[in-house]
């Protein structure tokens, strides 16, 4: 039985946390999401610049801010590296587990680092279509689990905060 | 093979300047300790203090040494002091070993909420053994008010467990008074303080201050890691709660770690030899880097009381709008180690118990850096920490989303 609290980081997750890619708030984005909550200690913002084709919206470009710890950073930067250049549809099919493995592995307590960026980054694809008022097929109706998690955060922070939870 | 640990401290590389102060985790053992430990491995008092050969009486000699090297420094008899391992073993066998062999008299504990986590998760231990733990509230300052500890004391009680300085937030507990309000409720308590954080650095003295059970640790004090004390007045009752062989301790069984202790003893002779003369020097450099950063960094507040009723070397600020995990990594880039109370630092994902005892919010317990200076820190390092600070918070609030309005 293995018990021991393994490394929160990785040298990929350092470098990233040292010299981040694509960080920064986007000016007039053509579709932006957060998620995460300040009181749980890590919130990521994701913003995109898309660019429409025939009939498919290709990621010109995304960038993030992020409040967490450095695995948080470096998730997001990852992730602002893997969906640029992909198609809205290609982006929603990237999953946590490929933004935490090509961070080098986050171990367990880390991985919600990568879930909460994927989360985001699905929000801001629903909200690109919302926005203009259509849904493509592949875009399911019902939560993904990243989209899920990002929401049990926030909604379970609430709950514990109960009164005292301030609005700013 | 390269390790995962040598490659993560590859890439972190190591700054130029390196400043530690992170001595409340742990730290650099002054090269006078670590001289008068080396004998102990090798040359004399290597054998094991409870056999009847030489190798064996020599280690014991330091055992008794020690025993009377602490006692002088807190006005006890050598006789009642108990060594064990850590700190947190000490604070398991006060908490476990009193409950265990009092529970005829009683069964509630009241422990501030701001006790170190040996002290707390022992006591809720014991409630599925029925015992009833109560925390006792403390103000935004951590102060536990002496009319609330003695509200929450009755008859039942059997164990009181105030510390006398609290290891994040630095705030001295008036404990003399807490200790004479309990005794007037009921004065049949045992009455312990974990004072790890206080030793060296506030007197302390178990008549004067009325306790029953003082927690201290070697580590604390700069001497090595791997020794604890309990002591244990005259008269009261405690269960041992581990079980061994021979022992020269019958608290806490286990062979003494005699070069430690051989250590421990030299930090204490330092730490007492010029007491207030190294505390105030101390202070004043706290001081220093604490206005420096209150002044040169934006939202960043205060956790724990300000003056005199501050141990001398502790600072613990929260930065708003960045994560304190980050803040540590980052400061650590630039050779400043510190530590924060973070919900990712602690690993359990909560942030740190003490900081939401005084009512700092989540986000703000978040944030939390503490800084513990020692007698050995320049005021060149505290000038250093306090111009990387404000830079490091700086870069970290740029990557934030939050605090822009």
């Amino acid at each position: 039985m293995s018990t021991r609290v393994p490394l929160p980081y990785t040298p990929k997750v350092l470098e990233l946390f040292r010299n981040p890619k694509n960080l920064g708030k986007m000016e007039n984005p053509d579709a932006a999401a957060q998620a995460g909550s300040p009181a749980c200690g890590d919130v990521i913002s994701l913003y995109l610049r898309i660019a429409r084709g025939d009939r498919v919206e290709v990621i010109e470009d995304a960038k993030f801010e992020s409040y967490g710890c450095a695995a948080n950073v470096a998730a997001a930067s990852m992730l602002t590296e893997m969906i640029k250049g992909k198609t809205l549809r290609e982006a929603w099919e990237v999953e946590w587990q490929e933004v935490a493995e090509a961070l080098g592995g986050l171990p367990p307590v880390k991985r919600h680092c990568s879930i909460l960026a994927v989360g985001a980054l699905r929000r801001a694809i629903r909200a690109y279509y919302e926005h203009r008022d259509r849904k493509p097929d592949w875009l399911p109706e019902e939560l993904t689990m990243a989209e899920k998690q990002a929401l049990e955060e926030e909604e379970l922070i609430e709950r514990m905060y109960g009164g005292r939870l301030g609005r700013g | 093979m390269t390790s995962d640990v040598r490659r993560l401290l590859e890439a972190h590389g190591r700054a130029e300047r390196e400043v530690y102060m992170d001595n409340e985790n742990s730290g650099q053992v002054p090269p006078e300790v670590v001289e008068a430990m080396l004998p102990y491995f090798n040359q004399v008092g290597y054998g094991h203090p409870s056999i009847t050969n030489r190798p064996g009486w020599e280690a014991f000699e330091v055992v008794q040494e020690t025993a009377e090297a602490v006692a002088r420094t807190i006005g006890a008899d050598p006789e009642d002091v108990h060594f064990t391992h850590s700190g947190t073993e000490a604070n398991n066998l006060a908490i476990l070993g009193v409950a265990r062999a009092n529970r005829s008299r009683g069964r509630k504990i009241v422990v501030s909420a701001v006790e170190h986590l040996s002290v707390i998760l022992p006591a809720e231990s014991l409630e599925d053994a029925g015992f009833k733990v109560v925390r006792a509230p403390v103000d935004e300052e951590g102060f536990v008010d002496q009319d609330v500890l003695a509200e929450l004391v009755d008859r039942e009680t059997v164990l009181v467990s105030v510390q006398t300085v609290n290891h994040e937030i630095g705030t001295i507990q008036r404990v003399r008074g807490l200790s004479e309000v309990v005794r007037d409720k009921n004065a049949d308590v045992i009455f312990h303080t974990d004072a790890c954080d206080a030793y060296g650095r506030v007197r302390i003295d178990a008549d004067a201050m009325g306790v029953d059970m003082i927690t201290l640790s070697s580590h604390k004090i700069l001497g090595p890691k791997g020794v604890g004390v309990l002591y244990v007045a005259d008269g009261v009752r405690v269960e041992p709660v581990l079980r061994g062989a021979l022992s020269s301790q019958p608290l806490w069984p286990g062979v003494e770690n005699v070069p430690a202790m051989a250590g421990f003893k030299r930090a204490i002779e330092l730490a007492f030899e010029d007491f207030d003369g190294a505390n105030g020097r101390v202070s004043g450099l706290r001081d220093r880097l604490m206005d420096s950063i209150l002044d040169r960094v934006p939202d960043a507040l205060l956790n724990g009381p300000r003056g005199e009723e501050r141990v001398s070397d502790n600072l613990n600020v929260s930065f708003l709008h960045v994560e304190g995990e980050a803040l540590t990594v980052e400061l650590s880039m630039r050779g400043v180690y510190v530590s924060s109370g973070s919900a990712c630092t602690s690993r359990i994902l909560e942030p740190s118990h003490v900081m939401l005892a005084i009512g700092r919010r989540y986000e703000e317990a978040h944030g939390s850096i503490l800084f513990r200076l020692t007698r050995y820190h320049t005021r060149d390092d505290v000038d250093y920490v306090a111009r990387q600070v404000p830079e490091a918070v700086e870069r970290l609030r740029r990557i934030s989303p939050l605090g822009k309005g």
